[in-house]
């Protein structure tokens, strides 16, 4: 799963040498293997890695505190979002909802790494919504959905299907 | 631009590593100080610290990404190495560590933590021991070094997650911690408390279990053979699943709960206790502090032990004689008598309206109070026990009397506290003689009082020194002291004792019996723990057989803790001396002081919650309960505030424990026509049952040994397993599927209405009415709550398949922002009817400052002046840091004092003059 994440990721960077991975331990934590030297582990080490490598800094955030807004989600995205539990699914979904009211991307107006590994994160929950769930997470879908119709993102997964238009006008959910 | 803004918790391990890099790297940012629960990140449901709050609005609510961003600005950079150590820090190392510490802390099981440690330690310690640099990724420290030394910190602190092998790690951490910046970030997070300081935040965590907080397999190492780490995910062995599965089928033994018959006297074969809480004193009417302090405590534990079946005796009542009440009177131009009689009436309504269920709330002004008090007064003088002496007295020649003790203030004679009393200094604890006071001044007119000597009868505590060291040896050692009343015992007998005083020249009181001294009172601190007796006395003229029967009788006494000393040495030196078989106090519990939003209560600027006004607020007096035992005073001070108080009825009463009482009998009206469904245990089933069954025990481990906040946090607990469990079984969901879907929603179910009582047994000693309720909408079979209690307690189905149920309702209403805001303002100080009390009695001479009290507190300039103050310490507290010149410090100092004082006219009290500190340059 997470390598064909990351081979998706970078079509996305527009990397032209697809790099060799394999996986360890039973979580699966992907290794970018190399010639020289040990591999790198960890999904945001080696997506913080090919965007060096593709040579587009500005998807890492270009000020200080951008990156930190980047690394932030990247961590959100292994910590939180990976392997989380049945119940605290509602509550990440809540809160990406609240934080998104007011922004185009993870970090603001700008695009950065961190919306396409989060978009490959949520994909399996929001596959599972139901229609008025995705109303209810209004601010999370038109992210979704945006990160889905954006260029070369989508790529391995299924697209999933997003009303323009409320069915459930009341809200009351 | 706003300012950057750091917001830490103390006790929270997270903040170690924030705190340690701001340090380090010299990044300019406020550090504010909040509570565990305190929401900064405004779009996440749950608190989470630390938080850095950034001048662009952003909020960084990750401490690695804050340690990264803090590196970042400081223009120290990172390497790739350090970001995949970071990457593996969060991802595999603070799950272990997580889960090993709360092992460790919350639950006590040394011996298990270490394991899920292993893996990760073991490959950390390969990495380290390869590497060519000092440090992990350099020769200076970089981000990986703190985030990991940090994170690492605490379970290297515990001694049970030592691990032996680790050389070249032990060599690392070494090298890090010897940083200033982290042994200052280790100062502010753990104060000195070691692992202890984190268990309040690591109880507020979800318990690390499950699948996606429990350790995780870990990282192969580089060489890439996968090392395998053992499954830790069993907080319950399977015999202890067993076991609460087979107690879960046992009948319910059919004998209730005793009846309560008054008397209620100590029985042969029973554990008899007799529980005391401190006599309040009439003339005032108790606040918030008071109440937990004393009766509501003593009433927690009086109630659990009637549930768990002891004979029990819980009495209580008004201290009435002294000064106070004799200036109370000439105040409203009533007698004495009559005041006593007033507020006695206000006192018992007040402990009514809060469920406190004495067995018998009696008086101090009794004629067994003379009875009983001028016998004991015989016996000590017959054995030779009391000595004369003449005194010098202070006498205030303008309010023409003696002045008792604590009409007397100045400055503290051991430690130069400018507010001493004439008996006691608040500050350094110590005993005063009025007279050795410095700069003394009559409370009332502010006059300086005169010496004058008479003859007076003292309690001969050196001679009896001996004795009650013995049996203050097996009181100590036998019972349940909490620490405080043992180190203030212990300080006082270190101090060595002195005789002391017993005879006042006063009216109001226990008339001396000895024709020398004819015209002289028992001094109250002799007289009120007479109480005690008296009152039982006026309860049943049986009351030797709890007072003169130590053999038999277990005594707790429950006190706020500046009345520990009076309980533990004087009152027992007293009955020592009488040589009369007293029951001595066995158990002595005492609380710290609550604090109200961080000041004082105080009735004469009128700030904090006085028991009379609780009722007016709208808020039930259960929730009221509960939020003072959550926060009761144990260990350290607490404080009471209004937003937290919201906070807490609205996520733990409303959303947890109501929520889950309520889903659950929802269900079974909704989904089984009121009949509670058939129970087909499984796996998932008998689990919850052991887990439960271990919050009951720890319950009742607590209870014992009179841990009341502890205990309530295991019914929050079991609230919070439950709600999980129906969370995950869905049983609405199943309810429409097939047989099979429909049997499992028929056992959630079943089994969460069976929590549902088992709540209300365990609830019952904190919040009586919404206990009884729960009861009532289940139709609980009464003998049931008692059954559940006994031995280490015993979680069996109460209602089996086919019982009916009542009507369920919701148990607990929302407190909305607005009524809290409301509330905060109308408590938060001058109230003006309540400013007279100091000088409405003198005439004349009443201080002009009094008079500008009255002003309103001005909420905006306050708010203001308080963050000028904040700003102007941190100057302070930086130009100190920078040594810098004497004048210039206190330039700046002169203007921080400019500003208090303009803070303490804002909020309305009259501006103090300058602390001792002044003085001392």
């Amino acid at each position: 799963m997470a390598l064909k994440e990351l081979s998706s990721l970078e079509k996305f960077l527009g990397l032209k040498k697809p790099n060799k991975y394999s996986t360890q331990g039973d979580r699966k934590v992907p290794v970018l293997q190399s010639n020289s030297g040990p591999g790198l582990v960890g999904l945001v080490t080696i997506a913080t890695h090919l965007t060096q490598e593709a040579k587009k800094p500005d998807l890492l955030g270009s000020s200080a505190e951008e990156r930190a807004v980047v690394q932030q989600w990247l961590e959100y995205r292994v910590t939180r979002l990976d392997g989380c539990a049945k119940e605290d699914i509602r509550t990440i979904l809540k809160d990406l909802n609240t934080y998104l009211e007011d922004k185009v991307y993870l970090a603001g107006n700008h695009i950065s790494i961190a919306d396409p590994l989060m978009y490959y994160g949520l994909h399996h929950i929001i596959m599972d919504l139901a229609v008025h769930e995705k109303e209810k997470y209004l601010n999370v879908t038109r992210w979704f959905d945006h990160m889905q119709h954006y260029p070369i993102v989508r790529h391995h997964l299924p697209p999933v299907a997003v009303l323009r238009n409320r069915v459930y006008t009341s809200g009351h959910h | 631009m706003q300012k950057m803004k750091l917001f830490v918790s103390e006790g929270n391990p997270h903040c170690l590593k924030a705190l340690a890099v701001l340090e380090l790297t010299g990044v300019k940012c406020d550090v504010q100080h909040v509570n565990h629960e305190e929401k900064v990140v405004p779009f996440l449901s749950r608190p989470t610290l630390p938080v850095l709050h950034l001048p662009s609005g952003q909020y960084l609510f990750s401490s690695n990404a804050i340690c990264q961003y803090l590196f970042d600005v400081s223009k120290k950079g990172s390497s790739k190495q350090s970001h995949q150590w970071l990457e593996w820090e969060a991802t595999e190392l603070q799950p272990a560590l997580m889960y090993a510490l709360h092992l460790v802390v919350v639950q006590g099981k040394t011996a298990d933590s270490a394991k899920g440690l292993e893996a990760p330690l073991s490959f950390l310690e390969q990495s380290l021991s390869k590497r060519t640099t000092a440090f992990l990724t350099a020769e200076t420290v970089g981000v990986a070094d703190i985030v990991l030394w940090a994170a690492l910190y605490p379970a290297f602190l515990e001694n049970g997650l030592k691990t032996s092998e680790l050389k070249s790690t032990r060599t690392w951490f070494e090298r890090v911690g010897v940083l200033p910046a982290c042994q200052a970030s280790v100062q502010t997070v753990l104060k000195g408390k070691g692992v202890e300081a984190l268990k309040g935040y690591l109880q507020k965590q979800p318990a690390p279990h499950g699948q996606h907080t429990q350790p995780r397999n870990t990282h192969t190492s580089s060489n890439g053979s996968p090392t395998e780490t053992e499954d830790s995910d069993h907080n319950t062995t399977e015999e202890e699943i067993e076991a609460a599965a087979q107690i879960w089928n046992q009948q319910i033994d059919c004998q209730s709960k005793p009846e309560r018959k008054h008397p209620i006297l100590p029985e042969e074969g029973k554990r008899n206790v007799l529980i005391t809480s401190a006599l309040p004193y009439v003339n005032n009417v108790p606040h918030l502090g008071n109440i937990i302090g004393c009766v509501l405590s003593a009433d927690v534990f009086a109630r659990y032990g009637r549930q768990r079946g002891w004979n029990l005796l819980y009495i209580c009542g008004t201290d009435e004689y002294g000064t106070a009440t004799e200036n109370k009177a000439r105040e409203e131009g009533l007698t004495p008598q009559e005041i006593c009689d007033k507020y006695h009436a206000i006192h018992t309504d007040i402990y009514k309206w809060f469920q406190i269920d004495f067995d018998f709330f009696g008086r101090t002004t009794t004629q067994k109070q003379t009875e009983i008090a001028q016998n004991i007064f015989w016996r000590l003088h017959e054995r030779g026990f009391l000595i004369e002496d003449i005194v010098e007295q202070l006498r205030c020649e303008s309010c023409q009397r003696f002045l008792a003790d604590r009409f007397v203030e100045g400055v503290c004679p051991f430690c130069q506290y400018p507010e001493a009393r004439g008996d006691q200094c608040d500050k350094c604890g110590r005993l005063i003689n009025a007279v050795e006071l410095k700069e003394p001044q009559c409370k009332v007119c502010k006059q300086t009082p005169v010496i004058r000597s008479s003859k007076h009868l003292f309690l001969d505590l050196p001679k009896l020194e001996a004795n009650l060291e013995q049996w203050l040896d097996r009181s100590v050692s036998t019972g349940d002291w909490t620490t405080n009343a043992r180190n203030i015992t212990r300080s006082w007998l270190r101090d060595g004792l002195k005789p002391r005083c017993i005879t006042r020249d006063l009216r109001w009181g226990t008339p001396v019996p000895h024709p020398d001294f004819s015209g002289k009172v028992f001094y109250v601190w002799f007289d009120a723990p007479i109480g005690y007796l008296s009152i039982t006395a006026n309860y049943t003229d049986q009351w030797e057989k709890w007072w003169k029967n130590p053999e038999q009788v277990e005594l707790y006494n429950f006190m706020a803790k500046d009345n520990v000393p009076f309980h533990s040495v004087v009152f027992p030196c007293s009955l020592l001396g009488a040589q009369d078989n007293y029951t001595l106090v066995n158990n002595l519990v005492a609380t710290e002081y609550l604090n109200y939003e961080d000041t004082k209560f105080s009735k004469s600027r009128g700030v904090g919650v006085f028991g009379d006004m609780a009722k007016d607020t709208g808020i039930p007096s259960d929730v009221w309960r509960f939020y003072l035992l959550y926060l009761r005073p144990e260990g350290q001070d607490a404080a009471f505030s209004w937003a937290d108080m919201a906070l807490k009825n609205n996520s733990e009463l409303l959303n947890n424990l109501g929520n889950f009482i309520n889903r659950a009998g929802m269900f079974v009206g909704k989904f089984f026509e009121g009949c509670v469904p058939q129970v087909v245990l499984q796996e998932e089933d008998k689990r919850l049952l052991a887990q439960v069954g271990w919050e009951l025990k720890q319950y009742i481990q607590s209870l014992d040994k009179v841990r009341i906040r502890d205990a309530l946090k295991c019914i929050l607990n079991i609230s919070r397993h439950g709600n999980q469990y129906i969370q995950v079984n869905e049983p609405w969901k199943k309810i429409k599927g097939g047989d099979a879907d429909r049997q499992r929603a028929g056992t959630v179910t079943a089994v969460s209405v069976n929590m549902s009582v088992l709540l209300s047994a365990m609830l019952e000693p904190y919040m009586p009415t919404v206990s009884e309720t729960i009861r009532s909408q289940l139709q609980a079979p009464p003998a049931s709550a008692h059954f559940m209690l006994q031995g280490e307690g015993n979680f069996v189905c109460s209602l089996p398949a086919g019982h009916r149920i009542g009507t369920v309702s919701p148990l607990f209403q929302k407190l909305e922002a607005e009524q809290i805001e409301t509330l905060k303002k109308k408590f938060g100080g001058q109230q003006p009817q309540t400013i007279t009390q100091n000088n409405a009695a003198t005439k004349a001479s009443a201080p002009v400052a009094a008079s500008e009290t009255s002003v309103k507190a001005d909420p905006e300039l306050v708010k203001q002046l308080v963050a000028a103050i904040a700003e102007q310490g941190d100057k302070v507290r930086a130009l100190k840091g920078q040594k810098a010149e004497k004048a210039v410090i206190g330039a700046e100092v002169a203007k921080l004092l400019e500003f208090k004082k303009q803070l303490a006219l804002a909020e309305g009290k009259s501006p103090e003059p300058a602390p001792q500190k002044g003085k001392k340059k």
